[in-house]
């Protein structure tokens, strides 16, 4: 503890706004400083992929190509990357910010109330798509190649981190609206109907039933064709116009949901 | 002096309940306020109002002339703000955490540097402030919460009981960095708290709420002065109201209460009074524990106005009041 006097404060040091996009930056970079931090957040996101890519293409490449004539390895390349990148997102740390009364130090600063929103997500789709590599280079290893090349591989990585992106409106909005830690652990269940009651496994046409109907109403289905497309027929401008109206239509129910929970969240009433 | 912090009548309304009742009132630029009252007396709404976080239900605030109603930014530029828990977070360290928050409020990036290394020059943190938040003590998270509110160089700080939960040796630390900043640096000081030693240590003038109403307001002296110049405070078992109209008859006695096992003698001359107190209570068969002549409390000054004593945070039970004279 020092006992000297106090060194005079510099004057010309004053406080203004920073601007929407430095507030962003700032909390995006804090979000992406604890990723490595808390690498048990993120090893289930990179191990469950790979397994399920791993024992998907083992137990069921033979019988799809013999019953569908499918590369298989290529077929379940999007499948991973849905697997990796959805529900991938820092809102449990906001729970915790909220929870810890750190959210209330954020908001007694000139920061923006939407970059504290969009600053995490902006860190989110850094991390999913960073997440997509490993599982990239393993689909690599099995032979899988993109017959659009090093372009549709890019955009491949894009559709997959917007989808990303979309998605975690959902647990965002859960965490702003309860604050509750369990309440947004909860929200991964949402993962399952939109990533298994859709063509994950199967091509469309050998869907039957309930299951048939239901995946023709599932975004996902949508997303995984246009993916699919990248990697296994070459460009076609359809599946990936598709590819993004459901993107889009998603992105519309999460994302408003998500801003309404932060102006609920923000409001001083 | 002008004001730094005026409230008008105001008010914060939760459901049914009214935390913070009607509160007038004014800090001066580059006073300590101390605003003092238990638990759920109302004084961390109203800081969260004045702090922006809450709109009143009623009235209105001025921080530095700007309405925290209708101009938060405004305030929010000019403010320091550490709220009652140390607010931080435990992945960061310290300089980080200082770097972030100086970097929202729009420092470029050698302002910031500076800022950092002046505050931990204010606030000593030592090499700790390069380790993660989650491995500081109690003390050195709040000092780290008092340099984060410090950062952006603000005119008022806002200090919600910044030394509840310390042990004695961090809360003399923090007093002593919260009385340099205001003589040495001139800087407001808003600080509620529920410790009558700490308003009277740092507090140029101070303010007690309960229930949500300032139920009086001046400098610590002027308030105890007010009651009376000494108090005998005796614990006892067995006093009944004769030995209370006994008390009050003695010469010199102001007042007499009882609170619980507690009697409380107010008098203008304690070193006269303590011994015809003590003879009047042992002709009485009263057994006394302890027998305390001292000068009056902010405490006292509370069970005047109140009835109840704030006890760290908790009123004792006031219908053992019982002013007698």
């Amino acid at each position: 503890m020092t006992t000297t006097a106090l060194p005079a404060a510099p004057p010309v040091v004053r406080a203004r706004p920073a601007g929407f996009l430095s507030d962003m930056r700032t909390v995006a970079t804090r979000a992406l400083r604890a990723v490595p931090r808390e690498p048990e957040s993120i090893i289930p996101a990179l191990i469950v992929p790979v397994f399920f890519y791993v024992v998907n293409v083992g137990a069921l490449s033979k019988v799809s190509h013999n019953a569908y004539g499918l590369d298989f390895k290529a077929f379940q390349v999007p499948v991973a990357i849905i697997f990796a990148v959805t529900g991938i997102s820092r809102a449990s740390t906001l729970v915790t910010d909220i929870q810890d009364g750190y959210f209330d130090r954020l908001c007694v600063t000139p920061v923006r109330r939407l970059a504290l929103l969009l600053g995490l997500m902006v860190a989110d789709v850094a991390v999913v798509i960073a997440l997509c590599i490993p599982v990239l280079l393993l689909g690599f290893a099995y032979g899988v190649r993109f017959e659009t090349g090093p372009i549709g591989m890019l955009l491949f990585l894009l559709i997959a981190g917007a989808w990303g992106l979309v998605f975690t409106g959902f647990p965002y909005a859960i965490a702003l609206k309860t604050g509750n830690p369990a309440a947004v652990n909860s929200s991964f269940i949402l993962f399952f109907p939109f990533a298994f009651l859709t063509t994950a496994f199967q091509p469309k046409q050998a869907l039957s039933g309930w299951l048939a109907t239901v995946a023709t109403y599932n975004p996902v289905t949508y997303l995984l064709s246009g993916l699919r497309s990248l990697v296994s027929e070459g460009w076609d401008g359809m599946e990936l116009l598709k590819a993004a109206a459901a993107i889009a239509a998603v992105g519309a129910v999460s994302i408003s949901l998500a801003l309404a929970a932060l102006r609920g969240r923000v409001r001083r009433g | 002096m002008a004001a730094a912090v005026v409230t008008e009548s105001i008010e914060r309304r939760f459901d049914d309940t009214m935390a913070v009742d009607g509160v007038d009132l004014e800090v001066r630029e580059g006073e300590i306020y101390g605003f003092l009252g238990p638990n759920g007396a109302g004084k961390s709404t109203l800081v969260r109002m004045l702090c922006t976080l809450l709109l009143p239900s009623a009235g209105r605030a001025l921080v530095l002339g700007h309405d925290v109603a209708t101009q938060p930014g405004q305030v929010r530029l000019r403010i320091g703000v550490a709220l009652q828990d140390a607010a931080l977070d435990d992945r960061q360290t310290g300089r980080e955490l200082l770097t972030l928050q100086a970097r929202l409020y729009g420092l470029h990036r050698a302002e910031v540097d500076e800022r950092v290394e002046h505050v931990l020059r204010i606030v000593d943190i030592g090499d700790a402030i390069d380790r993660r938040i989650g491995t500081y003590s109690g003390g050195m998270k709040r000092r780290l919460d008092l340099a984060a509110a410090l950062v952006h160089n603000p005119d008022v700080l806002f200090l919600d009981e910044p030394t509840t939960g310390l042990d004695p040796a961090s809360r003399a630390l923090v007093w002593r960095e919260v009385r340099r900043l205001n003589q040495e640096l001139g800087m407001t000081i808003f600080l509620t708290t529920q410790y009558l030693e700490e308003a009277d240590e740092l507090a140029d003038r101070v303010g007690i709420i309960d229930h949500g109403k300032l139920v009086a307001e001046g400098a610590p002296d002027e308030l105890k002065r007010a009651i009376s110049d000494d108090v005998i405070v005796a614990r006892v078992e067995g006093a009944g109201d004769d030995v209370i109209q006994a008390l009050c008859a003695i010469d010199g006695v102001d007042q007499v209460d009882v609170h619980g096992e507690e009697l409380t003698v107010r008098t203008a001359n304690g070193a006269a009074a303590v011994s015809p107190v003590a003879v009047a209570l042992s002709r009485d068969g009263v057994k006394v524990h302890t027998l305390t002549l001292r000068t009056p409390t902010l405490d006292d000054v509370f069970l005047e106005l109140t009835g109840g004593h704030i006890d760290h945070g908790h009123i004792d039970n006031k219908g053992d009041g019982d002013p007698t004279s």
